[in-house]
């Protein structure tokens, strides 16, 4: 194979497996003769999308305004203890810990605190979307900041600089590479959040329509809430990840041009 | 007074020419509490106005951290230190610093790069932003007299390691530090490279006399460049030597060849050794206590 064929054929995998598995999985239920409420085929998951394209929409729409919401709080908050304990050792005895600590509780365990708190629908959702989207930033952005080079902070502060300045003009820039690609991974989780919360307290959103779904064995309805969640999560996951190449050019650019050096 | 505690800028306060401007009494410094970790002990050593200084010694002596010292980035544990007649008590605020590995920020191009301490030191940080255009030449000229015209706008990993460290000596010094100091610049160099540098660094010290203060490995560096060498022992480090080297100016790749610079380059490197076998024999003793 030529190593332009081969290229294209790189370019092509994923689609091909994606082509190929809903190809199979039509032929199986065909085959087998499985029932629509235990697995549909992918043309009944189709019809139902057409059918109910209208709910499904609405409800799309607004797990998609939670979990940007959610992410957008995330995104702020992730940033600034991000900033705070990657520049004070301080902070980051401090808040590390207790970091890892709000991290590893499930947060389907808290939807009930944030219902007690704050009722069901948006607010828990927005919530849930927050807490589990601001962790990997803030980690991210305090890695960033703590691998300045000791020495180029010598040579800004020996010129005078506080440490507000070497903040913006080396810490923060230096870390924006670690923050970009953290969001890639925190936009995934706030989907989940949003979706968690609208499952277990809500009365709308792709969470609670699924549920619904689920109550009445509308299976390929299900199915086509799922496909709706994972297409938003591809499609804002690209988005993430056109911002990132766009931003920090400079942190790749190397990598690829030794690449193309190496033909 | 914006530049801080010292006086460096003020003509008018500025010592007489006898006095020195960097002036180290005794100094002794000591990380962490035993006191095995003692890192430099009494030293002494003076670099007059516009001197060219360098410092050499064995590993671990405590070079990297004399700069430190000097430079105010870590108090001393002992003794006094004065850089143009005021006693250093923090970070000095105006030197120019240059190390082995040139610490570029690849987001930036190489102007911008270069340009870096104009954003900090006073007056250019308040001027910077209305006088863009005149700094910007400012850089371009320091650049072009380094060898690197039409390179102001590629990025530092596009440019080779000897580039890198031009950059590096730019940025150095193009807020007109009196004092720069310079820690094993050019010792990740091949041996060519090295050498074009130091007469690079030579014209650029030249043209402007600002007080200098070089470390490195390398002894014919040291003779090329500098004035005035100090031999450290090994650690805890003091200086066990100085020599002058009175050599012309501007020194040539030919100059190292003169039986004064071999003599001198002898001299040192077997008081070096002297220094590490002391050491040792020093470390065998305290081992059989
Ligand atoms: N931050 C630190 N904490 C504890 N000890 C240190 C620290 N920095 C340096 N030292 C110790 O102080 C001594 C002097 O270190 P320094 O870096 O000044 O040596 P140097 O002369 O620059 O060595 P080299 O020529 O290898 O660069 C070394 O023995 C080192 O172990
Ligand atoms: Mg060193």
């Amino acid at each position: 194979m030529s190593p332009r064929a081969f290229r294209r054929l790189e370019t092509a995998m994923p689609w091909l497996v994606i082509v190929g598995t809903l190809l199979v999985w039509e032929l199986a239920v065909d085959l087998f003769g499985i029932r629509q409420f235990i697995l549909p085929a992918p043309t009944a998951v189709y019809a139902a999308l057409v059918q109910y394209h209208e709910p499904i929409l609405a409800s799309a729409f607004f797990t998609l305004i939670n979990t940007l919401l959610g992410f957008g709080i995330g995104i702020v908050v992730g940033l600034l203890i991000g900033i705070f304990i990657g520049s004070s050792r301080l902070a980051y005895a401090g808040l590390y810990p207790v970091l890892i600590g709000i991290n590893s509780i499930p947060k389907a365990a808290i939807v009930p605190i944030l219902v007690l708190w704050m009722g069901i629908g948006q607010p828990p959702a927005i919530t849930t979307a927050f807490l589990l989207s601001f962790f990997p930033i803030a980690v991210n952005v305090a890695t960033g900041l703590a691998t300045t080079e000791p020495e180029l902070e010598d040579v800004l502060r020996s010129l005078g600089a506080t440490r507000l300045d070497i903040l913006a003009k080396v810490g923060i820039p230096r870390s924006l590479p670690y923050f970009f690609a953290s969001l890639k991974v925190s936009i995934t989780l706030a989907f989940v959040g949003a979706v968690i919360s609208e499952t277990l307290a809500s009365n709308d959103g792709i969470g609670y329509l699924m549920l619904q779904a689920a109550s009445q064995f509308r299976t390929p309805l299900m199915f086509a809430g799922v496909t709706v969640i994972a297409a938003m999560g591809i499609a804002t996951y690209l988005v993430c990840v056109f911002i990132e190449r766009r931003f920090t050019g400079w942190a790749t650019r190397k990598q690829t041009m030794a690449a193309m050096g190496g033909g | 007074m914006p530049n801080g505690a010292l006086s460096i800028v003020d003509k008018a306060a500025a010592p007489a020419a006898a006095a020195p401007f960097v002036d180290i009494e005794n100094v002794s410094l000591r990380y962490g509490e035993s006191a095995d970790t003692l890192a430099i002990t009494d030293l002494r050593m003076t670099v007059g106005k516009g001197e060219f200084a360098a410092v050499v010694g064995p590993s671990g002596c405590g070079k990297s951290s004399l700069m430190k010292l000097v430079t105010g980035l870590l108090p001393p544990t002992t003794g006094d230190l004065r850089v143009a007649g005021a006693r250093v008590t923090g970070p000095l605020k105006i030197v120019g610093m240059a190390f082995q590995n040139s610490t570029l920020l690849p987001w930036r191009d190489i102007l911008s790069n270069t340009m870096l301490p104009l954003e900090i030191v006073q007056p250019h940080r308040n001027r910077l932003r209305r006088n863009r255009k005149e700094y910007e030449e400012l850089a371009c000229n320091l650049l072009a007299t380094v060898g690197l015209r039409g390179f102001e706008k590629k990025h530092p990993w596009m440019l080779s390691g000897g580039m890198q460290q031009r950059t590096s000596l730019c940025r150095s010094l193009i807020h007109s530090p009196e004092l720069l100091m310079l820690d094993e610049p050019f010792g990740a160099l091949d041996a060519f490279t090295r050498e074009e540098l130091w007469a690079v660094l030579q014209d650029l010290w030249m043209q402007r006399r600002f007080t200098c203060i070089l470390v490195t490995h390398d002894l014919r560096e040291a003779a090329y460049l500098a004035d005035v060498i100090y031999v450290m022992s090994a650690r805890p480090g003091r200086i066990v030597a100085t020599h002058r080297v009175d050599l012309p100016r501007p020194r040539t790749v030919e100059s190292t060849f003169d039986p004064k610079f071999v003599d001198i380059v002898h001299k040192i490197r077997s008081e070096i050794a002297q220094a590490r076998s002391d050491d040792r024999q020093r470390t065998a003793a305290a081992g059989a206590a």
